[in-house]
């Protein structure tokens, strides 16, 4: 590595050898991520580099090439800010930087886009400029909570780049012990099976926690995520601690002509085949013979597969709103842990509905804010202080759909007088 | 250095970035009016909305780790097929909408022409959601985008094209907290051994009650080396889950040859059919093998390979194992079970067999 440009160096010459011409170091394992058929990210880094000739990726390319060669990383976190903010910038110190002193700062910017993931030219231009004049210029899209990340800056230029951003609409992510950037899905604004305004209520919600989101005061993490349908594409019952997804409760709406159509097309067999016996409930019936199906939408359980396979034909019903799942996280530190079920039916059409959830949200998080421990995620600390005792705390009312069946151990008491 | 500039700007606390501009003018005006939609051709899909107005989209894959180069590319190509908008899914594709059904192959042409593969929806494989490794992480055992890179390369054809039974979902991470997400397939660093403690740095560098009470075991105790206060792990104990390491950096759980990869399968977020589930270890021991990872390829190939040729139309990863079987899924799939598969942490119990259902 000694021969490396930069290497040791103040990192501004040009060089030589035969590399000739070139602004960027030789990092002949990360070249072989350039082949393939699948978009490299590593070429789209050197073409950055060698038209903007920022030191800072000459630097983050060799110690990325040097990580490859001898299969460890070498960044360190510290507390980079902006004025005001505990959150939001992700600190990475090279923890070698006497090898490569070009990459000694490559902090990380996580800024909220538009619930969805929707953005407009103008938007992601602005953002591209303002990135360019501040940052290395690399852009992640986007973090696995849902953050636009804007990868690789250097402290000093941290407060007049997210000025210049936040003048332009945008606003620092969560990270650490915060309310977390949310994620939706496309919801509404394409999709037929929305049944809830998952992007309006998360606009509403996250602008309303934006405090919590940029000061770290929790024991941990705290994720909301908003799937406008049970198909969840916004993986909310896996990632978010709060998780929203749409559902409907009266009858699926049924367009028999569509049914027929349908059947017309792929024939009877697929039917049975794809349809009515995939049905986890077997709510669905067809007569052989005849064109079209019947559900019986007491035993129905929302699963979407039967709107999913004939989407002309069927649509939620009307009677729509969302559920409240709660807990759902990753492995770290009892196991992975799946949303559970807390509220089946919730109204979040108006204003008022919305505030309504927000002042549920507010108790919870006061409650796992009290109960919890240090590093402890909402789920753990339900099923660590007992389900009871949340829902008592929280004045959520026990319902038969939180559980997939009644308890099969007798280990409860009730009230007593010790007195008697 | 010079003095900085007094700071006139005043910040917002925003939050989201305002929904209100972002949309596309035939998405608002058919919002949440959508009456349904179908596919195309791969990668492209069409939606109707009950005011009889159709809306194309057209998805294509992107690198994740962007440049402003490559997004400025993706603006141009907004503005000249999709009236200035774009969005992406959370598995880091991008989607251009419009209404004009005589855009879609020329946009298809262009994408192709910048190296942006088109396709991804429906019952294929979608691009891997996936961390940020080496490059940025301050724990990994790996570089994600690397991997991602090398097994996409392998499954490029099948992201365009529609042969898989249902769509299939990939991640991959670099440590075992998995933040890639649970998948049909996910690719996640394994560690096998315990810490490695710089008795020398560790009082400096850590908060000592913050990393004994980071270990979900318990294993993790205060002493004194060298008459420096120090952290030891009790290796018996030991999890090896690189719980601590987060909470403190001399606590070393990387290593280049016992860091490795495991494989796991089955991992479903939606409701459709069964229920969401988590998934499962069936392959480990897989070394980390950069810059291109053949191994890991090898097995990510062989079970979609089998799933490919086993699975029925609508059948996800998890239900298609739920019908033969776990047993014939390993055959299939060409895998060995092995002890290390069987739970013997918290909850094991749920996972026995506590059935006479055998299949020999």
């Amino acid at each position: 590595m000694e021969d490396l440009k930069g290497a040791g160096s103040s990192g501004d010459e040009k060089d030589t050898g035969d590399n000739k011409g070139k602004f960027l170091n030789p990092t002949p394992i990360l070249d072989e991520l350039e082949g393939g058929k699948w978009p490299s990210f590593i070429t789209g880094f050197k073409e950055l580099g060698e038209r903007t000739e920022k030191p800072m990726i000459r630097g983050v390319l060799d110690q990325l090439e040097y990580s490859y060669k001898t299969k460890m990383g070498y960044w360190k976190g510290g507390l980079v800010t902006v004025k005001g903010y505990g959150a939001g910038i992700i600190t990475r110190f090279s923890m070698i930087k006497d090898k490569f002193p070009e990459a000694t700062e490559f902090h990380t910017f996580r800024i909220q886009p538009a619930p969805g993931l929707h953005y407009s030219t103008k938007m992601l231009r602005e953002v591209c400029d303002i990135w360019e004049k501040y940052g290395s210029g690399f852009i992640n899209m986007h973090g696995q909570s849902g953050n636009l990340q804007l990868i690789g800056i250097e402290q000093a230029k941290t407060q007049e780049c997210f000025d210049e951003l936040n003048q332009a609409g945008w606003d620092l992510g969560g990270a650490g012990a915060t309310v977390r950037t949310a994620a939706s899905c496309v919801g509404p604004a394409r999709c037929e099976q929305a049944c809830f305004d998952n992007l309006k209520v998360h606009e509403k919600v996250l602008k309303n926690y934006a405090g919590m989101t940029h000061r770290p005061e929790f024991n941990y993490k705290m994720k909301f995520k908003f799937s406008a349908c049970p198909n969840d594409c916004a993986n909310a019952i896996m990632r978010a601690d709060v998780a929203l997804i749409g559902t409907w409760r009266d009858s699926i709406q049924i367009e028999q002509e569509y049914v027929t159509e349908w059947i017309d097309d792929n024939g009877e067999d697929a039917l049975f085949d794809q349809v009515v016996n995939m049905c986890p409930t077997k709510a669905i019936s067809h007569k052989i013979g005849t064109s079209t199906i019947e559900i019986d939408n007491k035993n129905c359980v929302r699963c979407m597969h039967c709107l999913n396979v004939l989407p002309k034909a069927l649509s939620p019903g009307k009677e729509r709103g969302a559920s409240l799942l709660m807990g759902g996280k990753n492995t770290l530190k009892v196991g992975v842990n799946l949303g559970a079920m807390m509220i089946p039916f919730m109204k979040l059409d108006t204003d008022e509905e919305v505030e309504e959830f927000i002042e549920l949200m507010d108790e919870i998080i006061d409650w796992w804010d009290e109960a919890g421990l240090d590093h402890e995620r909402v789920g753990e600390t339900i099923e660590r202080v007992g389900m009871k005792q949340f829902l008592d705390a929280v004045g959520i009312e026990a319902n038969i759909d939180m559980v997939v069946r009644p308890r099969d151990n007798p280990y409860y008491k009730k009230q007593y007088d010790s007195a008697v | 250095m010079n003095a900085p500039l007094e700071r006139t700007w005043k910040t917002i606390e925003s939050g989201p970035h305002n929904l209100e501009g972002s949309l596309h003018p035939v998405v608002v005006k058919n919002y949440g009016k959508w009456k349904y939609h179908k596919l195309i051709k791969p990668g492209v899909m069409v939606h109707y909305g009950l005011s009889g107005d159709a809306l194309y989209t057209v998805r294509a894959g992107t690198p994740r780790q962007n440049t402003v180069d490559l997004v400025r590319g993706l603006c141009d190509l907004a503005d000249q097929y999709a009236d200035g908008f774009m969005r992406f899914t959370i598995r880091n594709s991008v989607e251009f909408m419009f209404a004009e059904e005589s855009r879609i192959d020329p946009l298809i042409k262009d994408l192709e022409d910048m190296g942006l593969p088109v396709g991804g929806i429906a019952n294929c494989v979608a691009p891997i959601a996936h961390t940020q490794g080496w490059l940025h992480c301050d724990i990994p055992a790996t570089d994600a985008s690397g991997v991602a890179k090398g097994v996409m390369d392998n499954l490029y054809d099948e992201f365009k094209t529609l042969e898989m039974p249902n769509k299939v979902r990939l991640s991959t991470s670099c440590c075992s907290i998995n933040c890639g997400g649970q998948a049909d397939v996910a690719i996640v660093v394994k560690h096998t051994r315990p810490p490695r403690i710089d008795h020398a740095k560790l009082s400096t560098l850590c908060e000592l009650p913050k990393a004994v009470a980071r270990c979900p075991v318990a294993a993790i105790r205060p002493t004194i080396v060298n008459n420096k206060r120090s952290l030891m792990v009790d290796e018996e104990k030991c999890i090896v889950c690189g719980a601590c390491f987060g909470a403190c950096p001399s606590m070393e759980i990387n290593h280049p040859e016992h860091s490795q990869f495991a494989i796991w399968v089955g991992g479903k977020n939606s409701n459709a059919r069964s229920k969401p589930q988590s998934m499962s270890l069936v392959a480990e021991g897989i070394p980390n093998n950069p810059p291109h990872w053949p191994e890991v390829n090898a097995v990510v190939g062989r079970i979609l390979k089998a799933y490919k040729a086993g699975g029925k139309p609508w059948e996800r990863m998890n239900e298609w194992i739920d019908r033969i079987g776990w047993k014939r899924f390993f055959e299939e799939a060409e895998l060995t079970f092995e002890v290390d598969m069987i739970d013997s942490y918290r909850h094991a119990r749920t996972t026995f067999n506590q059935s006479m259902h055998v299949r020999f």
